[in-house]
């Protein structure tokens, strides 16, 4: 089986998000760089589908130079070979970066393709399935459950009190939602491997933008808010001033 | 410059216009209106339309195209996506509005691809200016709003749940009511959604109710929720949970509250026994008004509440619950 799965180098979570001077982006000189949170499902689901089935693991990402530490972290989990497309543009819009994947993976003959559902920062969400779109093979988002054989998935996706039970035929695309499976830890072992696995670089520019960033800018200040009391005896008041004062209930 | 604007329909348990239809109309009620007039289209993929179209007229549509399937009885990606390009040639509008349920985000895309025209997802503001509309989005776990525009129309936008408001329903309103002549191709049928199972009973789904409560790692085991589903159906809430109650197998995922869960904008967010972590924060730091109740008065989540009640959960949530009966 010809796997593939992309992934994205992100601002940790932790990070303190300072917009740069030109209003547009954010500051990256002070910013840990880590391999998407929800990406680490797609591996480990892109890894579990190469052991039940056989074949091989492709990890792709498009990105900057800095791209390639997502990259390794995929790697060290278990993944065979990586493309890095390497781009300095900004790619803030999400089609431009499936139209360039899709580009890259398209000519191949892949089997299955797995994207993690969004990627923390710009959290579009989209890429994946407009990279399914763009290649015209059945996608499904947002996968809780799967199920593959050679030739049919089953699975489910998580809705709105519940879920749905879905099916498609290969190849497919599908992102990974979290709880789909338990990431493995990329153990220095797998690190050290990692380094002799083949990567390659490619350039690409991303074409006709269609989605742009005008600004970014700080959302209003919460307010410290009050504190009612302490304790079970603090109840009521709280009662009353939702009542009362917020007049939420 | 006066616009149309096209709205997804979506219904639930067969029948019903979700919450986030009706918040998708009035949002597109406004544009139309403030551009000096227009129209507002809704298309509707469903098995059978009943009284659906008057439904949607009396909730802010002008004009109601109806796409009729018996592939429709379930979510049909590719078959809604079809329709709604069906629905686009029809009325040519210059923005497409999606409420973003799982099943409109799962859409969003696929009209961006199929129309070849940019879309965004997760709004809460949209303005039109002169000939260009601009969306407003948080990104950055909530850190930052970006300001998005488009390079051509129409764009597609995902709006956020429980931010935008309906219109007031008006039963005495009528709209121009057509049926699309939809052929669904192999490709449109690809992915089948066979099934649904649901797990939340009665209960409102966390990212559109109107009420959240939530719990966190200071619940100490699942059972202790049952405090928290007794507050709930005292206020009518959803109930969420931070991810160490998720990671603990106390909470499904589906209740999960931040950066690796939902993004919730609820009029009320009631934070129990949660420390308030960066990543719990970005998913609910733009709800209207956030309760905290926490032992620790040093707890983050203080910061951010604008009601705070410091002392244990197990004592606090049982007196509300009793205040909110001795009301009702």
């Amino acid at each position: 089986m010809n796997i593939v799965v992309c992934v994205k180098q992100v601002p940790d979570t932790e990070a303190r998000v300072q917009i740069a001077e030109d209003g547009r982006s954010i500051e990256t000189q002070d910013i840990n760089f880590i391999l998407n949170p929800y990406d680490e499902f797609a591996v480990e689901q892109a890894l579990l589908t190469r052991e039940e089935l056989g074949g091989e693991v492709t990890v792709v990402s498009l990105g900057g130079d800095s791209a390639a530490a997502a990259i390794r972290t995929a790697m060290a989990m278990g993944a065979d070979r990586s493309i890095l497309l390497k781009t300095s543009e900004p790619a803030d819009d999400p089609f431009q970066v499936a139209r360039a994947i899709a580009g890259e993976i398209g000519g191949t003959d892949i089997d299955v393709v797995f994207f993690g559902k969004q990627a923390v920062g710009n959290e579009h969400g989209q890429v994946g399935i407009l990279t399914a779109e763009l290649l015209g093979i059945p996608g499904i988002s947002e996968v809780s459950e799967i199920e593959i054989t050679a030739n049919r998935v089953t699975g489910k996706r998580e809705i709105e009190g519940g879920t749905e039970s879905f099916e498609c035929s290969l190849p497919a695309m599908f992102t990974t939602q979290k709880g789909l499976n338990e990431p493995r830890y990329p153990s220095l072992k797998g690190r050290m491997a990692a380094k002799k696995k083949p990567l390659e670089v490619k350039e690409v520019s991303l074409g006709e933008q269609l989605l742009a960033v005008e600004s970014l800018n700080y959302p209003p200040q919460r307010e410290r808010g009050k504190i009612v009391g302490e304790g079970a005896a603090a109840a009521v008041e709280l009662v009353r001033l939702l009542r009362e004062e917020a007049r939420v209930i | 410059m006066a616009i149309k604007v096209l709205v997804l329909a979506e219904i639930r348990d067969g029948e019903n216009l979700t919450k986030s239809t009706r918040e998708a109309l009035g949002l597109s009620r406004r544009l139309v209106e403030n551009s000096g007039g227009g129209e507002v289209a809704a298309v509707l993929p469903v098995q059978s339309a009943g009284d659906l179209p008057q439904s949607l007229a009396a909730w802010g549509a002008d004009r109601v195209l109806v796409a009729e399937s018996a592939e429709f009885g379930n979510y049909s990606p590719g078959g809604f996506a079809a329709s709604v390009v069906a629905a686009v040639e029809c009325v040519q509008p210059a923005a497409i509005i999606v409420g973003g349920t799982a099943h409109g985000k799962d859409l969003t895309p696929r009209l961006s691809a199929r129309l070849s025209v940019p879309a965004t997802t997760d709004c809460i503001g949209v303005e039109v200016q002169g000939d260009n509309i601009y969306a407003l989005r948080p990104a950055y776990g909530g850190k930052v709003q970006m300001k998005v525009s488009f390079s051509k129309l129409p764009a597609v936008l995902c709006i956020r749940p429980n931010v935008f408001e309906t219109v007031a329903e008006d039963t005495s309103r009528s709209a121009q009511i057509e049926n699309l002549n939809l052929s669904l191709t192999d490709r449109d049928l690809a992915v089948r959604i066979t099934g649904s199972e649901k797990t939340t009973g009665e209960r409102p789904d966390v990212a559109e109710a109107d009420i959240v409560v939530s719990g966190g790692r200071g619940m100490k085991e699942a059972g202790n929720f049952r405090l928290l589903e007794q507050l709930a159906q005292a206020l009518g809430a959803g109930i969420g949970a931070s991810r160490a109650a998720v990671d603990s197998g106390w909470r499904p995922h589906g209740d999960q509250v931040g950066q690796t869960g939902k993004f919730v904008s609820p009029t009320l967010y009631v934070a129990c026994a949660i420390s308030g972590a960066v990543q719990h924060l970005a998913g609910m730091i733009d709800s209207k008004v956030i309760v905290a109740v926490n032992k620790d008065p040093d707890a983050p989540i203080f910061k951010v509440a604008n009601y705070g009640i410091v002392g244990d959960v197990f004592e606090v949530v049982p007196a509300i619950v009793e205040k909110l009966k001795k009301h009702a």
